[in-house]
């Protein structure tokens, strides 16, 4: 580890993609990212890298999947309406099988919706987004240590497994400078003898969704995938929980909304009520045994978020009627308030 | 009288670049003679091995079904960007984007001027029908005025969805590219040049000189509705007139 440096999460991000190797950024502008590609259009020349501003978001993320068959790391960033139109080309890399970083800087939606931090594409996110059986892998960092950490494993993730690995930030840690000491790079390597490189002394590669004829069924690779997303699952959740061993009350929040809702845990401990946290650290897949475990003896449960409530789902899903569960959502830019979580959690046990 | 063991001399064979399968296109279609113009000349300039053809979304999405060349699928429109993406990794490799003209021309507009604008070393081949093929014979960007489609049942009223778009024009108004020509595959005399125009424009690639373009005017005589010489005819009398043949940049 090295020292700690002050910089903002959108900088961090490009530093910690070039210390995972990737040497392939392609973007368009969006607020509240536009550091990552400034960032990335300083720093990539100077490592020998490649930095293209695309014509549009959907030239930019199938100038990843080019780059991503070609063998290369490689990643896209922007925010929710940006997203959205990334879909398409997600979707396609998910059907060909290929690695890629897709970072999202969320903001407020639907539609142009605003510039300020939200929490409002959980759902695009971790239900596929796109068309088809897909899945991509979600994460939720919550600080801008975590958002250097996470994009490292973000990209031995993707290539571990071809698929994409998306990055669920908000606009406000984008913009967010915090003290960070920069990882240090994994070193792990994956062979990619799938890679277009030029079919020489080999067999012609071909890298393509399309599954026309019976025997390469379509059903095949929708099976192979779901394989995949099965040892994903086994393998990679990651999740937080904090106080919850005696805990009376679990506060459930990933991202922005968890660092509030730990506020609110240290101002209803000092009062003495018994509150824990549990924060997902994969949004999908959703850490489901962690949260049953955090969740085991809790009389009432209270998701937060900055959506309408999105995560609420999931988090009914595992729960499955065993548990009161409560919702506190702000959207918008607006941030859930401390001490309305303090005034709800409080008046459960009235 | 006994043969004497005649020594025969090949002067015409299957170009190594293709692939020995039965086609899926239909009679009369120009997509097999312009894969074969490609393989000829990839076979010619001895890249085959460091070939990447990017397949569109269209007919020819299963060209590298028939060219034995490493291949990439697109989505509709975007073959130029995933094109950009290929390069940029490898820019030693020689990297085709073949597309038809719904894909190069209406969905994937952006991607086709903004790859031209760029100057990507790249070399893309525009298969230009005049109709969408693969969906069965809708209206394209390049339907010529009057022509009946499944989506111009009275025929292209260009008052209302405007005239067929000239690629080569187009792209010949920006700077970076070195090579835009149009040709066409309806007779003998016309697929040579062609045949001149898509090595022309993988050698500009191979000796890094950057963007070539080949448009080629071929048949669709499925969806046109026509026998296979009826559609080579049309291709002269109807299109050609319309979309001069003729070479726009050579730098």
């Amino acid at each position: 580890m090295s020292e700690k440096i002050l910089m903002k999460g959108n900088e961090v991000l490009g530093e910690a993609a070039i210390i995972a190797g990737c040497r392939y950024y392609f973007g368009y502008p969006i607020t509240p990212q536009n550091e990552v590609p400034a960032y990335m259009s300083r720093r990539l020349p100077q490592v020998e890298g490649t930095f293209l501003q695309a014509e549009s978001e959907l030239a930019a993320i199938n100038m990843v999947f080019g780059a991503s068959a070609a063998g290369a790391r490689v990643m896209t960033s922007s925010s929710s309406p940006g997203i959205s139109l990334k879909q398409e080309g997600i979707s396609y890399l998910s059907g060909a099988q290929l690695p890629a970083v897709v970072v999202n800087m969320m903001r407020g939606g639907p539609g142009l919706g605003n510039i300020a931090g939200a929490q409002g594409d959980y759902f695009q996110a971790t239900r596929g987004g796109g068309n088809g059986d897909y899945r991509t892998v979600a994460l939720g960092p919550a600080t801008v240590q975590e958002l250097a950490d996470l994009t490292i494993k973000a990209f031995d993730i993707a290539d571990k497994y071809r698929v994409v690995v998306m990055i669920m930030g908000d606009g406000f840690l984008g913009q967010m400078a915090e003290g960070v000491a920069l990882p240090e790079p994994t070193n792990l390597k994956f062979e990619k003898p799938w890679a277009l490189t030029g079919a020489k002394d080999r067999k012609q590669n071909i890298i393509a969704s399309l599954r026309l004829n019976p025997e390469d069924a379509l059903e095949k690779l929708n099976d192979e995938l779901q394989a995949t997303y099965k040892e994903i699952t086994e393998n990679e959740t990651m999740s937080e929980s904090y106080m919850t061993d005696d805990a009376e009350y679990l506060l459930v929040a990933y991202g922005t909304s968890s660092r509030i809702c730990r506020s609110a845990l240290r101002v209803l401990r000092n009062e003495g009520v018994k509150v824990g946290l549990f924060r997902p650290i994969t949004l999908w897949p959703f850490p489901e045994k962690e949260l049953l475990k955090a969740a085991d003896g809790v009389k009432k449960v209270l998701t937060v978020e900055m959506s309408e409530g999105q995560m609420l789902e999931d988090v009914k899903l595992t729960c499955n009627g065993t548990k009161d569960i409560d919702f506190y959502g702000r959207t918008a830019g607006m941030l859930p308030d401390i001490d309305e979580i303090v005034r709800r959690v409080k008046s459960y046990g009235k | 009288m006994e043969s004497k063991g005649a020594q025969f001399e090949y002067i015409y064979d299957k170009p190594n670049s293709l692939v020995d399968v039965k086609t899926h296109y239909c009679p009369g279609c120009g997509h097999g003679i312009v894969h074969k113009l490609v393989a000829e000349s990839l076979d010619e300039l001895g890249v085959q091995d460091k070939t990447i053809l990017v397949a569109p979304v269209g007919c020819s999405v299963l060209a590298y079904n028939y060219l034995d060349v490493d291949g990439c699928e697109a989505a509709h429109g975007r073959a130029p960007a995933v094109a950009t993406g290929l390069k940029r990794v490898h820019p030693d490799n020689i990297v085709i984007s073949y597309q038809g003209d719904g894909d190069l021309l209406a969905i994937g507009t952006a991607e086709t001027i903004h790859a031209a604008n760029r100057g990507e070393n790249i070399t893309v081949i525009f298969v230009n029908n005049a109709i969408y093929g693969m969906t069965g014979g809708q209206m394209a960007p390049t339907t010529m005025d009057k022509q009946v489609t499944k989506t111009t049942p009275y025929g292209r009223d260009t008052s209302d969805v405007g005239f067929p778009i000239r690629a080569c024009e187009m792209l010949a108004t920006l700077e970076r590219p070195v090579f835009i020509e149009r040709t066409s595959v309806h007779n003998v005399k016309s697929i040579m040049k062609a045949k001149k125009a898509i090595k022309k424009a993988l050698q500009n690639q191979a000796e890094g000189r950057g963007y070539s373009f080949v448009e080629v005017l071929s048949m669709c005589p499925t969806n046109w509705g026509v026998d296979p010489q009826t559609g080579a005819d049309w291709v002269k009398d109807t299109m050609v007139p319309y979309y001069p043949l003729g070479n726009f940049r050579d730098r």
